[in-house]
């Protein structure tokens, strides 16, 4: 299926979606990788203030290309999420309803979602320039001395996606290839 | 003798930093081009689509293909007659990776300690391999290397009891470990004997030899064939959303090796194929 989705992303809005679905995202997503997510987790530690309201919120694992001028955003692929699996589970269960990477997660990423009724989704990954073609506005919001890696308040339109992990446990990295496999026996 | 200045080195390593990170060859675009028309999974074959959409705008040449703009690996071959002035090669290759990927507004994504991390802020330093070669010209292979796919790498020094069969084994179950983390489909590189060193380094450079030219040896010519058929019979597909198209090519390279040893290395890269060649 093919699902357009708006802001505020909420669970409810996205419980319909299933593994292999595709979705184009519309309104605020933040930017967030290793570094960004190890800063979160410990200011959380230390009884700090996220740098953004994590409830229905969505953060893509990218650092980005510097921005030429008169662009919003330079070249913005997904990278890896399984890097980002030490820290996902805290902010799935403050709110986060979705992440958007590449690459399997781990069990406890997957319960997690399960457990929040979250999503986690991929964008293509090498795919960059098409990607940054559906970002709106980009803004620093914190640790701008993490360069590419800073948390960037992001407006996306149409931002295509395909659910990877839905609310109900599927997952398309298995599924997939078998229904694949299955169809050329 | 021939004299070069390393003025010319830094000039041609910036232009080639830039251009790979817009521009993939020709034999990389004219494969994932076959294997869009031929991928025979509906999910697949539009994955393979939006990678060649992707291809077409960064050839505008305002964004870059991938946001990894890599870690920059240079090759040098270095004629014997060639002498170098006006200043340091190192530093002339290192100044020409700072310039390209300030000017083309590339990703710095070098740390100057593994386990410090703290980032270079310039790209540098490159990842350099020289090597002395007859003749008087230089040939500069540079080729951004991302680690989505670098870090699903690995060596084996097997027993050279495992034979054939274990090297063949071992390439395929590094391809399905990797899964959908290297972004397939994949390029494979593969190094076949030397030391621990010398089979990550043929693998490395596998990645970069045509994708349509054959292997010249025909036993590996054949063995290429039948891992890139097993690899994509994987079900993996593009991006791990399963189908065909796990891979686009296996390449093999090979060296002489120790009685007591097979070491192979597999190196994989993603379908963000990037390398250059300049003469000079
Ligand atoms: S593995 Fe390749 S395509 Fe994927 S993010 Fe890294 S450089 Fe880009």
């Amino acid at each position: 299926m093919e699902y357009r989705i708006s802001e505020p992303f909420t669970k409810e809005k996205f419980a319909q979606l299933k593994a292999g679905d595709t979705v184009l995202l519309t309104g605020t997503v933040y930017t967030a990788r290793d570094a960004a997510h190890k800063r979160m987790v410990e200011m959380l530690q230390e009884g700090g203030q996220l740098p953004f309201e994590i409830k229905n919120s969505v953060i893509y694992y990218v650092g980005p290309t510097p921005e030429k001028p008169g662009n919003p955003i330079g070249s913005a692929g997904p990278t890896t999420s399984y890097r980002m699996d030490a820290y996902a589970p805290v902010l799935l269960d403050l709110g986060e309803t979705g992440m958007i990477g590449k690459g399997q997660r781990s069990q406890t990423v997957k319960e997690a979602v399960l457990r929040n009724g979250a999503v986690y989704f991929a964008a293509i990954g090498g795919a960059g320039a098409l990607m940054a073609q559906r970002v709106e506005s980009a803004e620093v919001i914190a640790f701008e001395d993490l360069g590419a890696e800073a948390v960037r308040k992001l407006s996306v339109k149409d931002f295509p996606v395909t659910v990877i992990l839905d609310s109900k446990g599927g997952d398309l990295y298995s599924e997939g290839r078998a229904a694949y496999l299955e169809s050329r026996e | 003798m021939r004299v070069i200045d390393v003025k010319e080195v830094a000039e041609a390593v910036a232009e080639m930093a830039v251009q790979t990170n817009h521009f993939l060859g020709d034999d990389v675009k004219c494969r994932i081009k076959c294997r869009a028309m031929e991928e025979p999974w509906p999910v697949a074959k539009n994955v393979l689509e939006k990678i060649e959409e992707n291809i077409a705008i960064a050839e505008e040449g305002v964004l870059p293909l991938c946001q990894d703009t890599g870690l920059a690996c240079v090759f040098l071959e270095v004629g014997q007659d060639v002498h170098f002035t006006g200043g340091l090669l190192e530093d002339a290759i290192n100044e020409g990776v700072r310039k390209g990927y300030a000017e083309g507004f590339l990703r710095k994504s070098v740390v100057g300690d593994p386990l410090r991390r703290i980032n270079t802020k310039d790209n540098t330093p490159a990842h350099i391999h020289y090597e002395i070669v007859p003749g008087e010209q230089v040939k500069i292979t540079f080729a951004p290397k991302g680690f989505g796919s670098e870090n699903m790498s690995q060596i084996k020094m097997l027993p050279p009891s495992a034979g054939e069969d274990g090297v063949k084994d071992f390439v395929v179950r590094v391809c399905e470990e990797a899964g959908a983390n290297p972004c397939p489909p994949v390029v494979v590189g593969v190094g076949i004997g030397g030391t621990f060193d010398k089979a990550a380094l043929m693998a490395k450079k596998a990645l970069m030899l045509p994708l349509d030219r054959e292997n010249g040896d025909p036993y590996y010519a054949e063995m290429e064939k039948e891992l890139l058929e097993r690899i994509n019979n994987l079900g993996i597909g593009p991006q791990g959303f399963g189908g065909e198209t796990t891979a686009l090519a296996v390449k093999i390279m090979t060296a002489p090796t120790h009685i007591a040893g097979l070491p192979v290395a597999v190196n994989i890269n993603c379908h963000v194929s990037r390398h250059a060649e300049r003469i000079l």
